[in-house]
């Protein structure tokens, strides 16, 4: 063969990092370290003596933990590897994720958080001396309200369900201030609302109600205000639903809910096409929040840190968390949490990383920014949409002919009732293109539903590659489907069987239980599993 | 209606921004402008003006100039000579743990399969199997979002174990802390406080205390002020003899020397790990990790995500999936174990890669090092008139001081002007210090000087 070079195929043949990597442990060579440590000083030697020593006995760990022991640069290959056997949105047409709005996270916000001014700072320093941490948490504040169109903002939420829990345990402190505390034990959702916000209100000790979509997919308003009755302490809706459906009566919800004393919570986990265009004070929410690595182009670090805005009425201010940020004669001051105040809900000012990747992308972006990136995602969306109804074997349930906000939950019934491929295997193969493809939360109400959501942040060119690829495995499941079934084939590693991973007999949660269950090989220091157990 | 798009903006961030592209995409769905998406949008829900925000810094360089700007105003723990703690420390990160967390394959990456995100998985795994060693325990969890949490949704854990609602913590909490998981249990738990005696647990008022409407026994080690808590097996006999179980909350960085709690009873061990190779970030970078036994009883009472290890088609081939997976909000929305969500996996990562290179050795000199300079610390600061110490317990990193002359306000206030932070103001006579592998002997030694000039200047004003 010589040159030309045949024109590239769509998709891609792709193959993923596959280093047969070792589990860690396996490194191990005795007497190998990774990092030195900085002695014990003698003027402390000679004050305190030999102070492991001097323990009481049983205080001293009888054995030293079973670590490995490896040299620095094989501990990082090791995981360098590992971090290549990752497929990160910064390699990837990452629009696979439905509900979890995977942006693109500017590398200069990453730079920034960097200095040393943000990550060497300790939360009870001289206020004096963090002025520029807690201006940060400030102006974002003011922006988050801006955006949402709400009075006050706390960023102390360390999450996006973290931050349901906070707009709840909110709703539950209010309603105890006002008497209602045990009269208002019930909460509403609707099915296509993120599963956080019936799961956090169950915690707060709430019994869930859940309201199922009409006949087109919109949230069944009958439905809704035959469920609510002064036993209703709050709705948590997602909005538009994880189906990407706007709810165009969303005012007539939260008006039925104050109808009966109960409070709004608005899930803005799905905001990202809806920035500039309209806000929750707009639809007379009393609480929302927005998860900062979703909308606000925060990464997503492998499932977390995460970092949520709570935004309320200025009649919810007096609940929200502490400690909150207070602008007084030009100087920042931090005020601990009043006496109606729901508390800390996590170790001081919430996700500084995060507050300022949000802020830095806002700033960078503006009014203009934001309502492009929202207008765009929703163009990408519904530009998706239509590309992928063209995929015989897949359809977009609901609201039929209806334009679609920034996400669609999709179904492959057709293809699935036509050969028997689902699609958790569809997405096993997308893989095998290089693509991240998921199905959707349980439970799927949606058959062989999967979600995509394909943000302001990729090009029409990677929206019709992941596509192509999309038609390419459909194709498949007709023409080849042992191929599809068999997949991986490009991947890691290969098919991964499942049963032990429910068998508790079997499974293997650490390298020392699969060791001690499958070879027989016990710990010095093992605690038999059920000695001291109680609840039996 | 206009487009409200101008034509001509065009951001780094947002491609199909060009005129052409974006015509070509609307003609494809049939729509005359972006508006069309938003007909479920009622008119007088819209916001017909622009967001009222500051103009853009759209160019990168103008960006960092802003942003560093405003940060610029900190003087970070590396200006000053810092000897705070509560929760969040100054300990080094080693450079490897910050090049592996800063790789954007795992940075960008959230919620892929086991197949293209195999190394997420195993970096986890990896990371629930060091820790367990750490702690001699066979189950940790993927990380929750902090200590805080991971202690709360222990005690709620138990609660759900045995079906009971009295709760009895031993140890002085955080108050922070405390203040999160009270709230964060109150519909299901009561906690009640048994005031410590000598910084640690009263034992005879705990045997008092239990009865069989005890779901758990909780228990700090370190404490808030740094003491451990070196009758834990007692406690424990105690408290399972009433049925109830054992929760500890804990800092594992003592443990290649300290003996973990799992050997002295302890059924559920949770606690934060920012102490394994994360900065200090203002107390915005916690993970929190929940420990049990093997037993499917407390492992099906998890919230958390467990990554377990699999066999695959290919022998030799590690594979890796979700064990349990129906215990969870993903698969039983309100039916399962409280809530799973985006927590805290990069820290996992890092602390992985912390125990990787540490290993046993690591730990060890580093616990003794800890140990030893908190005592050191001790030994100095008691040595001067007018400070003695909080109690006579075992601690380990944090103690606490009492002044007598001078409020800890004030001897705060007069160290800062030094550069010093010589600890978090507890009350008006107390003061909490912390030492870290970062706090050598000479700055303990400039600690003290300089708190033994404000004790003399106080007796001599007197």
């Amino acid at each position: 063969m010589s040159l030309p070079i045949a024109p590239k195929t769509s998709p891609r043949r792709f193959h993923q990092a596959s280093w047969d990597e070792p589990i860690v442990f396996e490194l191990s060579t005795p007497g190998e370290r990774g990092i030195a440590i900085t002695p014990v000083e003698p003027a402390v030697r000679d004050a305190v003596g030999d102070i492991v020593a001097d323990l009481p006995k049983h205080m001293r760990r009888p054995e030293p933990p079973a670590l490995p022991e490896i040299a620095q640069m094989r501990v990082l290959k090791h995981y360098l590897r590992l971090s290549q056997e990752n497929l990160g949105s910064d390699l990837n047409v990452d629009i696979g994720q439905g509900t979890c709005t995977i942006k693109y996270s500017p590398k200069i916000n990453d730079q920034l958080i960097e200095v040393p001014q943000l990550r060497s700072i300790h939360p009870a320093q001289d206020p004096a001396d963090t002025q520029g941490a807690l201006e940060m948490i400030w102006r974002l504040e003011r922006l988050m309200a801006e955006i949402s169109g709400m009075d006050a903002v706390s960023l102390a939420s360390p999450g996006g369900s973290a931050g349901i829990w906070t707009n709840i345990a909110m709703i539950r402190a209010y309603h105890e201030s006002r008497g209602e505390g045990e009269q208002r034990d019930e909460v509403i959702t609707t099915i296509f609302s993120h599963p956080s916000n019936a799961a956090a209100a169950k915690v707060a000790g709430y019994k869930i109600v859940t309201v199922y979509p009409d006949a087109d997919g919109y949230p069944d308003l009958g439905a809704l205000k035959a469920a609510l009755s002064e036993r209703t302490a709050a709705i948590m809706v997602t909005n538009p639903e994880d189906t990407g459906i706007y709810n165009p009566a969303i005012k007539e919800w939260v008006d039925a809910a104050h109808e009966v004393g109960a409070l709004a919570s608005y899930d803005q986990a799905n905001a990202a096409g809806i920035l500039g265009i309209t806000r929750a004070r707009d639809a007379g929410f009393d609480v929302c929040q927005f998860n900062l690595h979703k909308t606000f182009a925060a990464p997503h670090g492998s499932g977390g840190p995460g970092a949520a805005a709570n935004a309320v009425s200025a009649a919810l201010e007096p609940f929200l968390p502490g400690p909150r940020v207070q602008q007084v004669d030009g100087r920042f001051v931090v005020r601990e949490p009043g006496e109606l105040s729901i508390g800390h809900v996590a170790p001081a000012h919430g996700v500084i990383l995060h507050v300022v990747r949000a802020y830095a992308w806002i700033m960078s972006l503006g009014a203009e920014g934001m309502l492009t990136a929202s207008q765009i995602a929703v163009l990408n969306n519904n530009y998706l949409l239509k590309r992928v109804l063209e995929i015989p074997g897949a359809s977009a349930p609901y609201a039929t002919g209806r334009r679609r906000i920034e996400q669609v939950r999709y179904s492959w019934q057709e293809l699935f009732e036509e050969t028997g491929i689902s699609s958790e295997e569809i997405g096993i193969r997308m893989a095998d293109y290089g693509f991240h493809y998921w199905t959707s939360h349980h439970p799927y109400i949606v058959p062989q539903p999967f979600t995509l959501e394909p943000t302001e942040c990729y090009s029409k060119a990677e929206l019709d590659e992941y596509v192509a690829a999309l038609a390419q495995v459909a194709r498949e499941a007709r023409e080849d489907p042992e191929l599809v079934r068999t997949a991986p084939h490009n991947q890691t590693v290969h098919h991964t069987h499942h049963d032990d991973l429910d068998d508790p007999e079997r499974w293997a949660i650490t390298w020392r239980a699969y060791q001690r269950k499958h070879f027989g090989v016990v710990r010095a220091d093992a605690v038999d599993a059920l000695a001291g157990a109680a609840a039996s | 209606m206009k487009d409200a798009v101008t034509e001509a903006f065009v951001h780094p961030y947002i491609p199909n921004t060009a005129p052409a592209v974006k015509q070509a995409m609307l003609d494809a769905v049939g729509a005359e402008s972006v508006e069309d998406f938003y007909a479920d949008v009622p008119e007088d829900l819209r916001l017909r003006r622009p967001l009222n925000v500051p103009a853009p810094l759209p160019a990168e360089q103008d960006l960092a100039r802003h942003v560093k700007g405003i940060l610029a105003a900190n003087r970070s723990t590396e200006e000053r000579l810092s000897f705070l703690g509560a929760g969040t420390y100054n300990h080094y990160v080693p450079a490897v743990v910050d090049e592996v967390i800063r790789r954007s394959e795992f940075l960008t990456a959230y919620a892929g399969e086991p197949y293209e995100d195999h190394g997420r998985f195993q970096a986890l795994f990896e990371y629930q199997s060091l820790m367990a060693e750490l702690l001699a325990m066979d189950v940790v969890n993927v990380p929750t979002y902090d200590g805080y949490q991971a202690a709360a949704t222990g005690l709620a854990m138990a609660g759900r174990l045995t079906g009971r609602r009295r709760v009895l913590a031993l140890s002085d909490v955080l108050p922070e802390k405390l203040s999160k998981v009270i709230d964060y249990v109150r519909a299901n738990l009561d906690i009640e406080h048994i005031a410590t005696t000598g910084g640690v647990a009263d034992v005879d008022a705990l045997a008092a205390a239990l009865d069989d409407g005890v779901a758990a026994v909780w228990v700090e080690t370190p404490s808030f002020t740094g003491a451990v808590e070196t009758q834990l097996s007692e406690i424990a006999d105690a408290a399972h003899a009433a049925g109830a179980v054992v929760v500890v909350g804990t800092d594992p960085v003592g443990y290649g020397v300290l003996t973990p709690p799992a050997l002295q009873g302890a059924d559920i061990v949770t606690g934060d790990i920012q102490s394994l190779g994360l900065h200090q970030w203002f107390g915005g970078a916690h993970a929190g990790f929940i420990a049990v036994h093997d037993d499917p009883r407390f492992v099906m009472e998890l919230p958390s995500r467990l990554f377990g290890l699999e066999s695959t088609t290919v022998p030799g081939e590690y594979g890796f999936g979700d064990v349990a997976y129906e215990r969870t909000s993903f698969a039983q929305r309100e039916e399962g174990k409280e809530w799973v969500g985006t927590a805290a996996a990069l820290w996992g990562i890092a602390a992985g890669v912390y125990l990787s290179l540490m290993g046993p050795e690591g730990m060890r000199e580093h616990g003794e090092l800890l140990l030893a300079r908190t005592r050191y610390a001790q030994h100095r600061l008691a040595s001067i008139p007018g400070i003695r110490l909080g109690d006579d317990a075992l601690h380990l990193r944090e103690f606490t001081i009492c002044l007598d002359g001078i409020s800890a306000g004030d001897a705060v206030s007069a160290l800062r002007r030094e550069g010093i932070e010589p600890g978090v103001v507890v009350d008006e006579s107390t003061l909490l210090v912390c030492v870290t592998d970062t706090t050598s002997a000479t700055d303990i030694d400039r600690l003290a000087d300089a708190l033994a000039a404000v004790a003399t200047s106080k007796e001599e004003s007197k």
